[in-house]
């Protein structure tokens, strides 16, 4: 998966107000047998059966296909999703965190994720951003209000700002995971530079 | 302070604490099944590295097996999708058991029955019901595909540590109560986000007085309340269980392994972020009505009314019923099921069979339903025939299929078509998780049994 460093991504939203919105929702099994590494694939699956019926049609009223949202995502515009309660839950495919990274997405605010989808996310290069509840329905009424309302996600600072609002909330990340997604770096660098003590280890 | 049984396991594990990080946390065993590993091994190909410990990797195709024949897989891409899971255990060095061969099974089903799975281990898969071994007191957790590539070229993931929670179930069960029904009704007490962000240990006298079986289906569904794992200590239990298979320590080994494991419990000071207690005797048969296992009833209750429903969570409720084409306040006793599936990571095993076919002998599979029967593995299989359940099975009209994820996910043939309602021992009733468009009802195997003989969701205490 493509990885580009973090800093501020400042871009309109796409609501997505589902709550325990499971991975099979994200992406069916059906896109699970594929071998590739295509993100295009993958963003293509992307809330595959709620955007389209089952003749492959657009369905109209789907928030990702309603002309304020349908907008490919590219800098500055809808780089984020706001998300509801509980995001990716079930199943741990990450498939379902390439179609949303392959769909072009930076950022998932929510109020909770499950945790293996989580860092799935993180592992993907994509932010999950836990706010508060209130944050978050704030966050809703707002683009509801203006689909082009800009929120900005600041990682050297931890925060998130409605910009409509002026309201802000300081998030959690750890400073290592923080380091790695400004500096594009993965786990498995880290722990391919750290065999010695896995070795040191092994023979305890 | 005393030290939970998760804590001790955890920290048995720990290579070392990254500075404002993570713990790195050393894995003993790593599963791999075909739909979450190819990207893995591309991004040890990319980097030009060899699988660090290929020893401690175990590899199986379960999702895309057909469950009616299995020489071929006639979808290109599944079939792709496994003969790319052998290629790269042969390329890597790792043990493979394909599709078709005594071996082979669904993953959560074959590690524990084969002992490659034992109290104290670490173990990940690319799937989120590895927490099924977690009943064997090991520490395991469902992990995405960088994981895997992590582990493959490691041994080793990265994790924040979870917090502990202890879910105590005292008492005796009554008749017609299973383990997945104890694990459906704890889901609906929790939610399905209820157990995020902890690792779950089950204790009290109800769990101890489980069997392996049954404590592997309750391990299994953790996940559905959003744990990260499910681990229940290993008791007498537990080593008659795996005494004498495939992959376990014999002999003298046998015996000091067993002497180390009964050190694998909480100690009695123990302290947990998170402890609820539940008495076995509120807990009756159990369905669900929504698309997520947390939305559940009794078998012989209504679907809550609207005005019991808290406001903020009233779209949520009217959208989940709407998509099961059920009303607020109905029952759903007696209403006609199209398909019935017994399997799955989550009742594919030996105890399963015994229990359908307890009901079903002496009767009639109902002409109005499809029934699929399968096995969590081939060995599995063949305990139903040695034990002669295949001929029960047959008599009553049912036919036993091929050891398969089948029905639970829709990545191989055996997809509930759209609209159809399906009785199933499967772990979700998310939407379209059994093929586009489809219904599921999750209840216990006894449950599906008794609906599989009548053609209606039927309660197994009531049926004649």
């Amino acid at each position: 998966m493509a990885k580009a460093k973090f800093n501020i991504v400042l871009s309109t939203c796409i609501p997505v107000a589902i709550d325990n919105c499971n991975t099979d929702l994200i992406i069916p099994a059906r896109y699970l047998a594929s071998t590739t590494r295509d993100p295009k694939f993958f963003g293509d699956a992307f809330m595959h059966d709620l955007r389209y019926d089952s003749e492959g049609k657009p369905v109209a009223d789907f928030v990702m296909n309603r002309p304020e949202f349908s907008e490919a995502p590219h800098e500055g515009v809808h780089e984020i999703i706001v998300a509801g309660q509980n995001w990716g839950s079930g199943s741990s495919r990450e498939h379902a965190a390439w179609a949303i990274a392959g769909y072009g997405v930076r950022v998932v605010i929510s109020s909770s994720f499950a945790d293996i989808h989580r860092n799935n996310l993180l592992n993907c290069f994509v932010l999950p951003v836990v706010v508060s509840t209130d944050f978050q329905q704030e966050l809703f009424r707002t683009i509801a209000a203006n689909p082009q309302a800009k929120v900005k996600v600041d990682v050297p600072n931890q925060t998130v700002t409605n910009m409509e609002t002026g309201h802000s909330e300081h998030f959690e990340i750890n400073g290592y995971k923080k380091y790695c997604l400004m500096n594009a770096l993965d786990d498995i660098d880290f722990l391919l530079e750290n065999r010695d003590k896995i070795e040191e280890y092994e023979n305890r | 302070m005393g030290l939970s049984l998760f804590e001790k396991i955890w920290r048995g594990h720990v290579v070392q604490e990254v500075t404002d990080g993570p713990t790195q946390l050393y894995i003993d065993r790593l599963y791999a099944h075909e739909v979450t590993s190819p990207q893995a091994f591309d991004t040890l190909r990319d980097k030009g590295i060899k699988v660090f410990r290929p020893e401690k990797v175990i590899a199986m195709p379960d999702h895309n097996t057909p469950s009616d024949q299995q020489e071929v897989i006639h979808d290109p891409v599944g079939r792709k999708q496994v003969e790319t899971l052998k290629r790269n255990c042969e390329e890597f060095g790792i043990r493979h058991f394909a599709m078709g061969t005594k071996d082979n099974g669904i993953i959560h089903v074959v590690g524990p029955e084969k002992a490659l799975s034992l109290p104290g281990m670490t173990i990940v898969c690319g799937d989120s019901h590895t927490s099924t071994h977690g009943a064997v007191g090991a520490l395991a957790m469902g992990i995405g595909t960088s994981e895997v590539a992590e582990v493959l070229a490691s041994q080793c993931i990265l994790q924040q540590k979870p917090k502990s929670m202890r879910i105590n179930v005292e008492g005796k069960l009554q008749p017609g109560v299973t383990a997945k029904d104890v694990a459906l009704y704890i889901m609906a007490q929790l939610t399905t986000s209820g157990a995020t962000g902890y690792v779950v240990e089950y204790a009290g006298s109800t769990i101890r007085n489980l069997s392996m079986e049954g404590r592997l289906t309750l391990s299994n569904l953790s996940i559905e309340m959003g744990s990260r794992a499910g681990i229940i200590a290993p008791d007498d239990t537990t080593f008659a269980y795996l005494k004498g298979r495939e992959y376990a320590p014999k002999g003298e080994a046998w015996d000091k392994a067993v002497e180390q494991w009964r050190q694998l419990r909480s100690d009695d000071d123990a302290v947990f972020d998170s402890e609820v207690t539940f008495r076995a005797e509120d807990i009756k048969p159990r369905i669900t009505y929504g698309t997520n296992p947390g939305a559940g009833i009794a078998v012989d209750e209504a679907i809550p009314a609207l005005e019991d429903i808290a406001e903020a969570e009233r779209n949520g409720f009217l959208a989940q019923l709407d998509y099961m084409q059920f009303k607020p306040g109905e029952k759903l006793e007696g209403k006609p099921v199209d398909y019935c599936f017994l399997g799955a990571c989550t009742n594919g095993r030996i105890e399963d069979f015994r229990a359908f076919a307890s009901v079903v002998k002496g009767r009639r599979k109902a002409d109005n339903v499809v029934a699929w029967l399968v096995p969590g593995s081939w060995l599995v299989r063949q305990q139903i025939i040695d034990e002669g359940i295949d001929k029960v099975l047959e008599a009553a009209g049912f036919e036993l299929r091929l050891p398969s994820c089948s029905a639970c996910l829709a990545m191989n043939p055996d997809k509930v078509p759209a609209g159809k309602l399906a009785i199933s021992t499967s772990n979700r009733n998310f939407v379209g998780r059994q093929g586009p468009g489809a219904r599921t009802v999750l209840a216990s195997p006894l449950t599906v049994a008794a609906s599989a003989v009548t053609g209606v969701i039927t309660d197994p205490r009531k049926l004649k």
